[in-house]
């Protein structure tokens, strides 16, 4: 790891002036990802500003939402009782992400902002347009089994690997980011960008932007809804696929519905096609399948990774019969 | 904000709460808690696995709740942290120590500070309400049955395979 200098702010606005303008500065949260980048010298700050303590609150908001501080832990995050019956979505997906360990330490800012597990990325000695802009991108022809079949560009393949993103990106999130230029709301899906032919920009945010926190619209469709993972093993493990489900049922007829895949792309991915062949179908097996198809009608997996296709079309099949059962 | 660490440059000088005791201690930012217990402090009770947050050797509590320590730099520590040296209550074992003693939950050894030190805080975690992936009813107090208790420690990897005798252990110090 190479040699580093430690502030600790108090708040998000001390935070902001800690880090300005310094070169290489990162702000530094639970560091579940960022530690591990460091000792890996994917990344090597020459200042790390430590944000725990901004925002480590789950607040009421006027709407009948929840406003959830960057600072709050995944495992707090989940514990909330609020969380777990208002938005089960999301409580599923941050209890399929990493161990309970982990869980503790990292923060929902941190979670948003974690880089892709890509083997390419997280090994110096080798060409990663992500890590090192223009470098070229090995995965392509290599190891790219779990990498990106939607909105993939030739400069990368990667994909985003947060659960927790994939259910916001479902219900609907906005993130609320502070900087020396001001405050901003940014929506989820909004937050990341697909690689394109600057990879190296994983989100929107502007140098030196920090994530207060996360909002949640008033809860909708908590009945009918789930959070399914496929992974390589039962638990621990990186989704291969997944996918956010929230279905409102009137009679048959699927009314509002909220879906995003995870495993599949740059980004946590809002399946909109798909959302618009259910609105106002009358539920079942084979508008499930249409919905599906007209998502993934776009994806162009690479050589070893185009199962991801029949199998998230599956996944999400199956998930809409379940909870429209 | 609690002990906020005093800097020179590269280097800190903190003021750590380990198992109950006070601990001075000149770091670089660089060191992770885990090597300040191991290399300052002759705390090795927690283990260095794989050193990136993936085996859960090095698991200690953090303010009672369980953290890798591997992945987290002492400088950044603002809670009370308890190792497994700090379980036993003088020479009487934790409820969990007797349990892996008893059930004979290990074999070479290497991941079972880690794998207690999960296992209390996991159970005080259920105590609390605290759902799991394979909970089905989010708003129910969770039952410990071996399906939990599995998803629960997953966290920490076992190379010798004792997992058939943690899940009874573990099941009989929740009892």
């Amino acid at each position: 790891m190479r040699p580093f200098a430690y502030e600790r702010a108090a708040d998000a606005a001390g935070a902001v002036a800690l880090l300005n303008g310094a070169d290489g500065a990162r702000y530094l949260a639970g560091g579940t990802n960022l530690v591990d980048l460091m000792k890996l010298e994917v990344e090597t700050p020459g200042l790390l500003v430590d944000v725990r303590d901004v925002g480590t609150e789950i607040e009421e908001t006027a709407a009948g939402g929840l406003r959830i501080g960057a600072g709050v832990t995944n495992g707090a995050l989940a514990a909330d009782r609020r969380v777990r019956e208002r938005y089960p979505l999301l409580a599923q997906a941050v209890l399929a992400g990493a161990s309970g360990q982990l869980r503790n330490l990292a923060t929902v800012g941190g979670n948003l902002l974690q880089r892709t597990r890509c083997a390419y990325f997280q090994d110096v000695t080798k060409p990663c347009n992500k890590r090192r802009a223009g470098s070229g991108c090995p995965a392509r022809q290599g190891e790219h089994r779990n990498l990106a079949v939607l909105g993939h560009s030739q400069a990368c393949v990667a994909t985003h690997p947060s659960d927790m993103a994939v259910a916001l990106a479902a219900l609907g999130a906005t993130v609320h980011v502070t900087g020396s230029g001001g405050d901003r709301a940014i929506p989820i899906p909004g937050l990341h960008r697909l690689p394109g032919d600057e990879p190296q920009r994983d989100t929107v945010l502007e140098p030196g932007e920090l994530i207060v926190a996360v909002e949640l619209e008033a809860p909708v469709m908590v009945e009918r809804a789930r959070y399914r993972k496929v992974r390589d093993r039962a638990s621990y493990a990186f989704a291969v696929v997944s996918v956010a489900v929230a279905v409102e049922l009137d009679g048959g007829t699927v009314g509002d519905c909220r879906i995003a895949f995870g495993g599949l792309a740059h980004v946590p991915w809002r399946a909109d096609r798909a959302e618009a062949v259910l609105r106002g179908a009358t539920a079942g097996e084979a508008v499930f399948r249409d919905a599906a198809d007209a998502e993934l009608a776009a994806a162009e997996p690479l050589r070893d990774n185009a199962f991801k296709v029949p199998l998230a079309r599956n996944v999400l099949v199956s998930t809409l019969e379940e909870v429209c059962s | 904000m609690r002990n906020p660490p005093r800097m020179h440059a590269q280097h800190a000088d903190l003021a750590l709460t380990i198992n109950g005791v006070r601990r001075d201690v000149s770091v670089d930012t660089r060191a992770t808690l885990l090597d300040v217990l191991r290399e300052q402090l002759e705390l090795t009770g927690a283990k260095k696995g794989c050193d990136h947050g993936q085996c859960g050797a090095c698991t200690v509590l953090l303010g009672g709740r369980r953290a890798n320590a591997c992945l987290l730099l002492a400088v950044a520590v603002r809670e009370d942290v308890t190792t497994i040296e700090g379980l036993a209550d003088g020479g009487a074992l934790h409820p969990v120590q007797r349990a892996f003693v008893e059930h004979d939950a290990f074999q070479c050894g290497y991941c079972t500070p880690g794998q207690i030190c999960s296992a209390v805080a996991m159970l005080e975690e259920a105590r609390d309400g605290w759902p799991s992936a394979v909970t089905d009813d989010l708003t129910a107090a969770p039952a410990l049955d071996d399906a939990e208790i599995r998803e629960r420690m997953s966290g920490n990897l076992c190379r010798c395979g004792a997992y058939a005798n943690i899940v009874p252990a573990i099941a009989e110090a929740a009892r």
